[in-house]
């Protein structure tokens, strides 16, 4: 369809969620927005491929998940980088006991494999249907709900359970002492 | 957090239905909480901008030509400067 001004609109108001969703699979708040840019770019040049009154966020979720993952192929995750260029986008920086916290959850979040990350944002965070999840995807909707299960298991117990024995060494530990294991 | 680990150790491995739901109500919570510290942001401009520009091509081109040739109706102008 061609680009309205309510059209224009409705891509506008799914930035602040494309930007989100961008933070959460790339870890890295500058790569996150030239990520939202390029979906942006791509989304107004295919436009006409655009149904009306389909929807248009998983739409524009679909096309930023397919960059990433292209743009992942070929350079891989700086890791080094996720954690604080994350804290960086935020405007409000959590108090220290919070933030602690929360690089908890976010260091757990980085251990879960891409398939399992992206579900559990899309359908927990992001608020998509298992079925839209699933589009977004381009997987079966009963995949999506066993992916959002094991990543719920992994960060409960990457989280909320000893990992002496299970998980190893304990990673936070580990990376307070600085040693190079 | 020491009673939701040593609960959580309690559960069936292995069994989502077995999860502690405290400790899934947290995992929510902690993940709604990331992504709306970024949604709650709105729309930077850089955005605002792009899809402003890329919305009006026409415009856009009207205004890189306007700076190149003036009103055309007189061509010569008239240099009546009365030299004398």
């Amino acid at each position: 369809m061609p680009l309205t001004d309510a059209l224009r609109d409705d891509i506008l108001a799914a930035v602040p969620s494309l930007r989100a969703f961008a933070i959460s699979l790339s870890g890295n708040g500058d790569r996150a927005d030239d990520l939202v840019q390029e979906t942006l770019l791509r989304a107004l040049a295919n436009i006409d491929s655009f149904q009306p009154g389909s929807n248009l966020p998983a739409w524009l979720f679909t096309i930023l998940r397919n960059l990433f993952r292209s743009d992942y192929r070929k350079r891989r995750r700086e890791v080094e980088d996720a954690e604080g260029n994350y804290a960086k986008t935020l405007k409000t920086q959590p108090s220290q006991g919070a933030h602690l916290e929360f690089e908890e959850f976010r260091a757990a979040l980085d251990k879960l494999p891409q398939d399992q990350r992206e579900a559990l944002i899309l359908v927990g965070a992001s608020g998509f249907s298992y079925e839209d999840a699933a589009t977004i995807c381009g997987c079966a909707v009963g995949t999506i709900k066993s992916r959002v299960n094991r990543a719920r298991s992994k960060l409960a117990a990457l989280l909320y359970v000893d990992g002496a024995e299970d998980f190893g060494p304990d990673e936070t530990v580990r990376a307070v002492i600085g040693g190079n294991g | 957090m020491k009673d939701a680990k040593s609960q959580a150790k309690n559960a069936p491995p292995g069994r989502q239905g077995g999860l502690n739901a405290e400790i899934q109500a947290r995992i929510g919570h902690q993940l709604r909480a990331m992504y709306d510290d970024v949604v709650r942001q709105g729309v930077p401009d850089r955005f605002t901008d792009l899809i402003r520009k890329l919305d009006a091509p026409t415009a856009a081109h009207q205004i890189e030509d306007e700076g190149e040739s003036g009103p055309s109706e007189g061509g010569a102008n008239n240099q009546e400067d009365g030299r004398d």
